[in-house]
C-alpha cells in the first residue's frame, strides 16, 4: 500500500497549458500517472497532452472524476487556485508553486483547514508512491517501490535521501515533500500519522530543517504513538540566526527553530537522529537490520 | 525586506498610528534645520541603520538645543555603529531621524507577526517595553499578552481592549489604545509585513500613546504588489555580493568560512554547509542556484563565488533530477573557462546522465576534482581549503 496517492489516483493539473506544468505533466504521464484533465481559464474545450482542458476545476471534476489536483499556477494566482480546488470538493490538492505571499496562505489555510480537502505544500516537490503514481516535480527514476515512508520540507535534499535508500535496495511506500513555506497544508505530524496507520509502511524517514516547531510537534506525537523505526535529519545546523536560508520558512527567529532544539526533541522521542546528510540511508539500513 | 525606522513611521502615520514629530536628515545642516522646525525643548537624534540595539551602541542621543542637536548629528553621521545585531564590523551611519522628545511615563512593547504553529497572525503586547522581547519571553513568558487574529475580520475592538486593560492602562489611555492597536494591525496586513514591532510604545504624561520606535519587515514574496515599499530598500545596508546575487535570482548568504558552496535547492544547500562543518571546514556562504538550475545560473553563481576573497576552494553539489548532469557539466566547464577560474573546484553531482557529466568534466582539462558522494566531496574540499581557516 501507500498513502494518499496510488494507481487509482485520477489527476487534474491546474495550469496544465503553462510551460512548467506541461513539462512536468509529461514526466508524470511517462511515469504512469493518470492525468485526466487540465484547467486553464479561457482554454476550456481544447486538449493538451491528450487530456481535456476545462475553464474551471468544478467542470473538470464533474466531467472526468478527477480526485486529486496538482497546482502549477504562478504565485499571484496560486491562493485562488487552492481555494478553487477545495471548493470543487477534491480530497487532495498538491501545490507546487513557490513564492506565495504568507498573508495569502494565512487566509486560504484558515478557510480550508478542517475541511474535506487535504493540501500538500505549497512550495513543495509533490508526492510520489513509487511504481504507482507520481505527482509533482521529483525525478521518478531514483525511487523504488517498498516500505519506507519519507517526509521532508525540502526538494533536492529529499532526492538525495531517497537516492541513498534506493541504492541500498530500500524501497519507499510514499515520499511526501511537505514544502518549505511557513504555512503549509500537510505537516510532519499529519504525514507521520498517515504513515503510522499504513500497514505497508515499516519505517519512516523525516527530513526537517530550521524554522518553526513542526519537527518538535511531530516528535512529541512519535514519542507517544509510533512504534515503527523513525530516522531524523535536520538541515541548517550551521545556519546563522535571523537569515532566511532559501526557503521562506527556514529561519531561526527570536532563538526559536534551531536545529539543536529539533534534534533534542527528536532524540527525546526515540528517533534515530543523523548528523550527516550522507548517512541517512546507511542509518536506516542499520536500523532495519536492527 | 527591512526598512529604516523613519520609513516605518511614515507608513504607520498613514494608518493614523501616532508617532513623534520628526524628519529624516542626511547631513548635519539638514539635522539642524529639522531641529529648528521641531521647536521642541528636547530633540532626539537617532542613527538609522537596519539593526537593533542602536541606543546602547551610542547611536541615539538627546539634545537640549538646536546647536547641540546639530553637533550630535555631526558626530553620529559617518560613525561606525556596532550593536549586538551588526556584528563586530558594525555599520556606517548615513541617515538620521531627528525627532521631538516626549514626556515618557510608561514604556510598552507591541508586536504583530505570524504565529506559524497557529497559522494565524498574533498581536503581542507587554508592559516590559524597551526590553528585548526574546528576553522577556524567556524569563517572564506570562508577561507577554497574546491575541490571535482571524485574517478575515481583523483585530476586534474587544481584543484590543483585553490587551489594553491587560497592560494596566488607565481608562483614557485604553480608549486611545484600541484604535492604535487596530491601526497597527491594519498596517501589518495591508502592507504584507512579516513583522511590525513598536518597542517601546510610550504612554506620555498626558495619557497619549505614541510609537517611539518602529520596526517593519516585509514578506519578500508579496513585494510584487507593493512597488512603493520596494522603493524603500536601502542597498547601503546590504552585502554587495548579496545584492549582486539577488539580481541573478540566486539565494546567496555570506558566511565567514573559506569553502564556497554552490548547490541546487535550499535544503540540500543547508545540508551541504552542515557536512562541510562536520568534515572540519567552514562554509563561506549559502548559495542555492535553484532546484532546476540552468547553465546561466551556474555561471552567475561562479561570478559571485570568485568575487569573495575569503573563498579558497569551491564545492559544487548538484543533485540532477530534472536537470541533467551532462547539461550541468557543460555549463560548469564553459563558465569556468569564460571566467578563467583559478580557485580549486570539487564537483559532486548525482542523478540523470551522471556518467556523461563526469566524462565532460574529466575531459575538460580544467583539473576539477570529481567527488564520489557528499561526504567525499566535503572531505576533499575541506582538505584543499586547508581546514577551518
Amino acid at each position: 500500500m501507500s498513502i494518499l496517492v496510488d494507481q487509482n489516483t485520477r489527476l487534474l493539473v491546474q495550469g496544465l497549458t503553462g510551460r512548467e506544468a506541461s513539462f512536468h505533466a509529461t514526466q508524470m504521464i511517462e511515469y504512469g500517472t493518470k492525468v485526466v484533465a487540465g484547467v486553464t481559464p479561457g482554454k476550456g474545450g481544447t486538449k493538451h497532452l491528450d487530456a481535456p482542458v476545462f475553464n474551471t476545476v468544478a467542470e473538470a471534476v464533474k466531467a472526468t472524476g478527477a480526485n486529486v489536483s496538482v497546482i502549477f499556477v504562478p504565485p499571484p494566482f496560486a491562493a485562488d487556485a487552492i481555494l478553487e480546488a477545495a471548493d470543487a470538493g477534491l480530497p487532495l490538492a498538491v501545490c507546487i508553486t513557490e513564492g506565495i505571499p504568507a498573508m495569502d496562505m494565512t487566509r486560504v489555510w484558515n478557510v480550508i483547514r478542517g475541511g474535506r480537502t487535504r493540501l500538500i505544500g505549497p512550495n513543495c516537490p509533490g508526492i510520489i508512491s513509487p511504481g504507482k503514481c507520481k505527482i509533482g516535480i521529483m525525478p521518478g527514476r531514483i525511487h523504488k517501490q517498498g516500505n519506507v515512508g519519507v517526509v521532508s520540507r525540502s526538494g533536492t535534499l529529499t532526492y538525495e535521501a531517497v537516492d541513498q535508500l534506493t541504492r541500498l535496495g530500500i524501497g519507499q511506500s510514499t515520499c511526501i515533500g511537505i514544502g518549505g513555506d511557513p504555512i503549509i497544508g500537510t505537516t510532519f505530524l499529519d504525514a507521520i500519522q498517515l504513515f503510522n496507520a499504513d500497514p505497508d509502511t515499516h519505517a519512516i524517514v523525516m527530513i526537517g530543517e530550521i524554522g518553526g516547531n513542526a519537527e518538535e510537534a511531530a516528535a512529541a506525537y512519535i514519542k507517544q504513538n509510533v512504534k515503527k523505526p523513525v530516522i531524523g535529519f535536520v538541515a541548517g545546523q550551521t545556519a546563522p540566526p535571523g537569515r532566511r536560508m532559501g526557503h521562506a520558512g527556514a529561519i531561526i527567529s527570536g532563538g526559536q527553530g534551531t536545529a539543536k532544539d529539533k534534534y533534542a526533541a527528536m532524540a527525546a522521542a526515540g528517533i534515530s537522529t543523523v548528523q550527516s546528510p550522507a548517512e541517512i540511508g546507511a542509518t536506516l539500513a542499520k536500523k532495519l537490520k536492527g | 525586506m527591512k526598512i529604516h525606522e523613519y520609513q516605518a513611521k511614515a507608513i504607520l502615520a498613514r494608518y493614523s498610528v501616532p508617532t513623534p514629530r520628526g524628519e529624516v536628515a542626511f547631513t548635519k545642516e539638514e539635522a539642524r534645520a529639522v531641529a529648528e522646525r521641531l521647536r521642541s525643548p528636547v530633540v532626539v537624534v537617532k542613527a538609522q541603520i537596519h539593526a537593533g540595539g542602536r541606543g546602547k551602541g551610542g547611536g541615539v542621543k538627546l539634545a537640549r538645543s538646536v546647536d547641540e542637536a546639530a553637533d550630535l548629528a555631526g558626530h553620529i553621521l559617518g560613525m561606525k555603529l556596532v550593536t549586538h545585531q551588526t556584528g563586530p564590523e558594525g555599520r556606517i551611519v548615513k541617515r538620521l531621524l531627528i525627532e521631538e522628545g516626549l514626556d515618557i511615563k510608561r514604556e510598552l512593547y507591541l508586536g504583530v507577526l505570524l504565529d506559524r504553529a497557529a497559522a494565524l497572525p498574533v498581536f503581542m503586547a507587554s508592559a516590559a517595553g524597551g526590553m528585548e522581547i526574546e528576553e522577556v519571553a524567556k524569563e517572564r513568558p506570562e508577561a507577554i499578552l497574546r491575541e490571535h487574529i482571524q485574517p478575515g475580520i481583523g483585530l476586534q475592538a474587544y481584543q484590543a481592549r483585553k490587551l489594553a486593560f491587560g497592560l494596566g492602562l488607565a481608562p483614557e489611555s485604553v480608549s486611545a489604545a484600541v484604535p492604535f492597536f487596530q491601526s497597527l494591525y491594519r498596517a501589518y496586513v495591508e502592507s504584507d509585513a512579516s513583522l511590525v514591532e513598536i518597542n517601546p510604545c510610550v504612554v506620555t504624561g498626558d495619557g497619549r500613546l505614541v510609537a517611539l520606535d518602529a520596526k517593519m519587515t516585509f514578506d519578500d514574496n508579496a513585494l510584487y504588489r507593493h512597488p512603493e515599499i520596494r522603493e524603500l530598500r536601502d542597498l547601503d545596508e546590504e552585502d554587495a555580493l548579496e545584492i549582486a546575487a539577488s539580481k541573478y535570482g540566486l539565494n546567496y548568504i555570506k558566511l565567514d568560512g573559506t569553502v564556497g558552496c554552490m548547490v541546487n535547492g535550499a535544503g540540500l544547500a543547508m545540508a551541504t554547509m552542515d557536512i562541510i562543518k562536520l568534515s572540519g571546514g567552514a562554509p563561506a556562504n549559502f548559495l542555492d542556484v535553484g532546484g532546476g538550475a540552468s547553465a546561466d545560473q551556474i555561471k552567475n553563481a561562479f561570478k559571485i563565488l570568485i568575487s569573495d576573497a575569503s573563498v579558497r576552494a569551491v564545492l559544487i553539489n548538484i543533485f540532477g533530477g530534472i536537470l541533467r548532469c551532462d547539461v550541468l557539466a557543460t555549463g560548469v566547464v564553459s563558465a569556468a573557462r569564460e571566467l578563467q577560474l583559478k580557485i580549486p573546484v570539487v564537483l559532486r553531482m548525482e542523478g540523470t546522465n551522471v556518467e556523461e557529466g563526469k566524462r565532460i568534466i574529466n575531459e575538460s582539462g580544467l583539473g576539477f576534482t570529481v567527488a564520489d558522494g557528499m561526504k567525499d566531496g566535503a572531505e576533499k574540499v575541506v582538505r584543499i581549503a586547508g581546514g577551518a581557516r
